[in-house]
């Protein structure tokens, strides 16, 4: 297969309260948050040291954006990374309000919705060949994006006619179109603005947007894995017979609210499937497709990971609450349920809901859960430190990074593809990157060594 | 509806799962571990969970 770039965008929900009363509006929280980035970065949109993008998004959401990656496992460290940096901004911003004598906790959740209805994202960008046809890839992807939900829901409690309920993913209810260029008017499950970010000849960007967000690092690693390997199989014509969704809109809400994962889901043309039946499809065919073509370790990981969660979601789903976030979210309400004597619909578990998202180390519930051993880690907390502070060494975040890190001074502005000095020249220099393998630590890892500023760096370059 | 798309799922591990993993029920271990993990939990809830609840209110993103 040839190497494919993938990234993960994470916007993420704030507040700051006092024993439960709001103290500060999202905006005020937000400002507390990015007041050292700022000083820092001289703006509230920076990339940091290890090539990643952190900025203040729409609606007051900090995101974080990874670097450029081009294996699975270092996509989920750098993911996992911005949590930590968000985690970072908390400990500074909780200093400040308390130097102003403001009182009040500020909390961020890595999560997708708020109380009030309202939806903010996880996206996922796969780097996709722009002479491959665009249309045709969306098309086959999406019965795969609907079903693949069953395995990286991060759950949540919804309210309906009938009351409480606990569903499988917290965006498939905010999803209301197939494919399509909006984002916050009307969600589609594939997001068409092309915006390469990289040489528009060459390359589109797959923008996925119907994900959650994800605190497990199996789901990351499914997530990125299960779906780069479906596109590395689609590319190559090695998917048999693709399916096709009669409603794909109302199928991803049915797939969500469907805990038992096997309501019949219309196929077009006839007929109709699980959403189990339909994983276990593509997952034979992606076996048979890693046996054949792509016999890496990796994707062999994949398919084992998948195969075992599968065989699991239908055998003993309760099984996976140490790696899957709605299981274990799951688990923790029936818990309360049973011991408490709570129904569904009690606050508290809500108020569970919320703080099992928290980047918190001491209040967000999944991290207790992982830090006592009761979820399944892919690395320690030491390779994610790494990440956070240190880019992906083989695509051009490598470049990007070592130059945040190394002339902040002369970097006067920066882009995914692009870089731009003040050497004190009469103008500015920019340095392209339109290609997301280049500027890799092989091609540059020398000369940023050898190169004792910015302007040596350029002639160097130029040279 | 063909009787390919009905048909089960290959689901190559499960077997080997049920194997290793035994009975589905949970045993007094497991429930005895839960019961720790939530007064573990207990600790760190938000104690006023209602107003908490109700306050978390954002815009929306993208």
């Amino acid at each position: 297969m040839e190497r494919r770039i993938f990234g993960l965008e994470n916007e993420y929900g704030v507040t700051c309260t006092l024993r439960g009363q709001r103290r500060l509006s999202p905006d005020e929280v937000a400002r507390y948050l990015f007041r050292r980035v700022v000083s820092w970065g001289r703006s509230s949109n920076v990339f940091l040291e290890n090539g990643a993008r952190l900025y203040l998004d729409v609606g007051s959401h900090p995101e974080y954006a990874t670097p450029e990656c081009d294996s699975v496992e270092e996509a989920v460290a750098h993911d996992k990374a911005g949590e930590r940096i968000l985690e970072g901004l908390v400990k500074g911003a909780e200093e400040r309000l308390a130097e102003e004598g403001i009182r009040g906790e500020i909390f961020v959740f890595k999560n997708n919705t708020d109380s009030a209805g309202n939806s903010y994202g996880c996206h996922e960008n796969y780097l996709v060949s722009r002479h491959k046809d665009f249309h045709r890839t969306v098309d086959i992807l999406i019965p795969f994006l609907v079903t693949r939900q069953i395995f990286l829901g991060a759950g949540k409690l919804t309210q309906t006619p009938r009351g409480t309920a606990f569903s499988i993913a917290q965006r498939a209810d905010h999803i209301w179109e197939g494919v399509s260029s909006a984002t916050t008017r009307s969600r589609p499950i594939i997001n068409t603005r092309d915006e390469p970010h990289g040489d528009p000849s060459k390359y589109r960007r797959l923008h996925v947007i119907i994900g959650d967000a994800n605190l497990s690092e199996t789901q990351i690693f499914l997530k990125m894995g299960t779906t780069a390997l479906f596109l590395a199989a689609l590319e190559d014509g090695a998917l048999p017979d693709p399916l096709d969704l009669a409603q794909p809109v109302e199928s991803c809400w049915q797939v969500s609210h469907d805990l038992s994962m096997r309501r019949p889901i219309e196929l077009d043309g006839g007929g109709s499937a699980t959403a189990l039946e339909i994983q276990a499809r593509y997952l034979e065919w992606l076996a048979k497709y890693v046996e054949k073509e792509l016999d890496e370790p990796v994707w062999r990981q994949v398919i084992g990971e998948w195969e075992r969660t599968l065989g699991l979601l239908e055998s003993a789903p309760d099984k996976l609450a140490d790696t899957l976030d709605w299981v274990a979210k799951k688990r923790l309400f029936e818990g309360y349920i049973e011991r408490d004597g709570l129904s569904w619909a009690d606050p508290k578990l809500r108020a569970l809901d919320l703080q099992y998202h928290d980047v918190d180390p001491e209040k967000g519930l999944y991290k207790r859960l992982a830090a006592g051993g009761r979820m399944r880690r892919l690395f320690d907390d030491e390779k994610i430190a790494l990440a956070a502070s240190e880019p992906p060494t083989r695509t051009r975040a490598y470049f990007r990074g070592r130059c945040v890190t190394e002339f902040p001074g002369s970097l006067v502005a920066a882009n995914w593809d692009s870089l731009v000095f003040d050497t004190g020249e009469s103008h500015l220099k920019r340095v392209p990157m339109m290609e997301p393998l280049r500027g890799d630590a092989g091609r540059v890892g020398r000369l940023l060594d050898e190169s004792e500023d910015a302007a040596d760096l350029l002639q160097r370059l130029e040279g | 509806m063909s009787d390919r798309e009905r048909s089960q799922p290959k689901g190559r591990g499960r077997q080997d799962e049920e194997a290793e993993s035994g009975p589905q029920t949970e045993t007094e271990a497991d429930l005895e571990a839960l019961d720790d993990l939530l007064d573990e939990i207990d600790e760190v809830l938000e104690e006023n969970a209602e107003e908490f609840v109700k306050n978390y209110v954002q815009k929306g993103g993208e």
